[in-house]
């Protein structure tokens, strides 16, 4: 296959070009996060200069934890809430997609049709009833009332992801147990789960990776306890300016997590938002 | 067997009332709300039924028709240049290599960098005094070098759709590698073989075998670029002004800085109508695919 599209192609320069097209495309890709993470190490002096040498410091990482912009509260809530989140959505969604596996039942495809379809429903819409309901039940800026909305977001993609994973486990492995008396229940939890197990943890860090990133809902529905990294931000906006270096220091932590869930599932990457479906 | 019919609807329970609970209450209850007066600031309960005022009252705002522009604009920019440059990328990313491989192992960085980070990291790169961007593009292209990107409208625009580009094309560039992998290599030989050029090739043999790949690539952008919000607030605040003020942040503008929760919930509908058509193709382009595949 490599070869086919060059046989015919007698420029020796063809490489080369390829070559520096794809360099760029580094660069492209890669200069936005090494500048961010260059800013994290940079005195505000530094910052301000597009100089690539200076003095590093660590003391913007030592800052952030500091009042007021309390990273370490804000690491704390978005970790609860975005494992949390995962916790409820991941064993609901296992059940629902071992049901859309396996079952043929009323209204089953206008059921996972609408499932799907909530993924693009705006979260503006959202987020106006989440708040009225929350302001009456005294749920505004709690971890509680941010993990019951992004459930909305993650739930969709996890049952979509799971059947996918499902549909690949044989049949016949659901009829032996059934056979040797197993309820549905023992089914997935004792052959269902522990076979599509690589399935199961490539939905949660996906869904992970897409609840530590919620922006809109934290932004509308937290004012200081339940704030998150991502909103946390926007309060690095000051009267004195834009304090870059501490942004970047807060982006360093943000990135970090996301990072590591994103190389964890790489092959299974391109799934998530399609279900399997594009292979 | 028997109690299994019961059973496959108690399975599928606890995640309907997830769905049902945070999305299609939400809906409903947005729905009401737009046909009634509410206004926060005057009133903590909903006031009287209004009718269609709403809606009304939502297309005769100039801010209304400004964010429709707006949306447009960055939707039609955005898919295009994003789906053109993974298109790109992923065509120069099928040869075996070394480059090729580092490539493909950071095509998924960006997709996991969180849009908010990504529009405070491009703000701090567009900045007019030492924005590196903005100073290496005034020095590449010197009439370029005064400009004020995020203090002058179409390049607030330019600079949003910078930034969502960066965020989405190394993700539709893997999901287009996986449409390429599936071609067999056979049809392009025997194109070549028959004396195709390899740009006719590409263009006539390729690409065509592509399109199922291509279309469910531009629906998916397209959804997610009529949602973005994030880089919104965090690169342009949706400014100079309201030129860079997409429909989901003029939504969020009358509902949590105006307080209108009636008009704001009107405005949300119309997005999420456009959404859900939109997003209906999509589900029929990914939907019978298992089949097919299976």
């Amino acid at each position: 296959m490599s070869q086919s599209l060059s046989s015919s192609t007698p420029s020796p320069l063809w490489p080369a070009i390829i070559a520096a097209i794809l360099l760029f495309a580094l660069g492209v890709i890669l200069f936005p996060i090494v500048w961010m993470v260059l800013a994290a190490f940079k005195l505000p002096r530094d910052v301000y200069t597009l100089s690539l040498f200076f003095t590093p410091t660590v003391e913007n990482f030592g800052t952030v934890f500091e009042a007021p912009w309390n990273m370490g509260r804000r690491i704390v809530n978005s970790l609860i809430i975005s494992i949390t989140t995962v916790g409820i959505a991941i064993p609901a969604s296992v059940m629902a997609a071992y049901a859309f596996s396996r079952f043929e039942f009323m209204f089953k495809r206008g059921l996972f049709f609408l499932i799907l379809s909530t993924q693009f429903v705006p979260a503006v819409v959202i987020i106006l009833p989440f708040y009225l309901m929350f302001r009456d039940l005294g749920l505004l800026d709690t971890r509680t009332g941010l993990i019951i909305v992004n459930l909305a977001i993650v739930t969709p993609f996890a049952v979509w992801m799971l059947k996918g994973f499902f549909d690949a486990v044989p049949l016949e492995c659901d009829e032996a147990a059934l056979i040797d008396g197993a309820s549905r229940l023992d089914i997935i939890r004792l052959v269902i789960v522990p076979m599509a197990w690589p399935g199961i943890i490539v939905s949660s860090v996906f869904c992970f990776i897409l609840a530590w990133n919620e922006f809109i809902f934290a932004l509308i529905l937290s004012r200081e306890n339940a704030v998150t990294l991502q909103v946390g931000l926007v309060n690095f906006r000051t009267e004195r300016g834009d304090l870059w270096e501490l942004m970047a220091a807060a982006g360093v932590f943000i990135v970090i997590p996301a990072f590591v869930a994103a190389i964890a599932i790489q092959k299974h990457f391109v799934a998530g938002l399609t279900g399997g479906a594009v292979k | 067997m028997n109690n299994d019919r019961i059973t496959r609807y108690l399975l599928i329970l606890p995640a309907m009332v997830i769905v049902v609970g945070t999305t299609v209450w939400p809906l409903l209850s947005a729905l009401t709300t737009s046909f009634r007066d509410w206004r926060l600031k005057r009133s903590p309960a909903p006031e009287k039924w209004v009718g269609f005022d709403n809606y009304v009252f939502a297309v005769e705002e100039p801010e209304f028709w400004n964010a429709l522009k707006v949306t447009v604009t960055f939707v039609t920019l955005d898919v295009v240049l994003t789906i053109l440059a993974a298109l790109g990328l992923a065509l120069l990313l099928r040869r075996a290599g070394a480059l090729q491989s580092i490539t493909k192992a950071v095509l998924i960085l960006p997709f996991a960098m969180s849009p908010a980070l990504i529009g405070v990291s491009f703000r701090f790169m567009f900045n007019g005094e030492f924005g590196v961007l903005s100073k290496g593009i005034g020095w590449l292209v010197p009439p370029l070098a005064d400009v004020v990107w995020l203090a002058t409208p179409g390049y607030a625009m330019a600079a949003l759709v910078f930034s969502d580009v960066w965020h989405w094309f190394p993700y539709m560039t893997l999901m287009i590698l996986g449409g390429l992998a599936a071609i067999p290599v056979e049809t392009e030989e025997a194109a070549l073989l028959d004396g195709a050029t390899p740009l006719q090739t590409l263009l006539f043999v390729v690409i065509p075998q592509l399109k199922g790949v291509l279309a469910v690539a531009t629906v998916l952008k397209t959804v997610f670029a009529l949602k973005m919000f994030d880089q919104a607030v965090t690169l342009t605040g949706a400014g100079p002004g309201i030129t860079t003020q997409t429909f989901a942040h003029y939504v969020y503008t009358v509902g949590f800085v105006h307080y209108d929760m009636g008009l704001a919930s009107a405005l949300a509908w119309v997005l999420t109508v456009v959404l859900v058509i939109v997003g209906f193709f999509y589900i029929r382009l990914v939907l019978p695919l298992p089949e097919k595949t299976a």
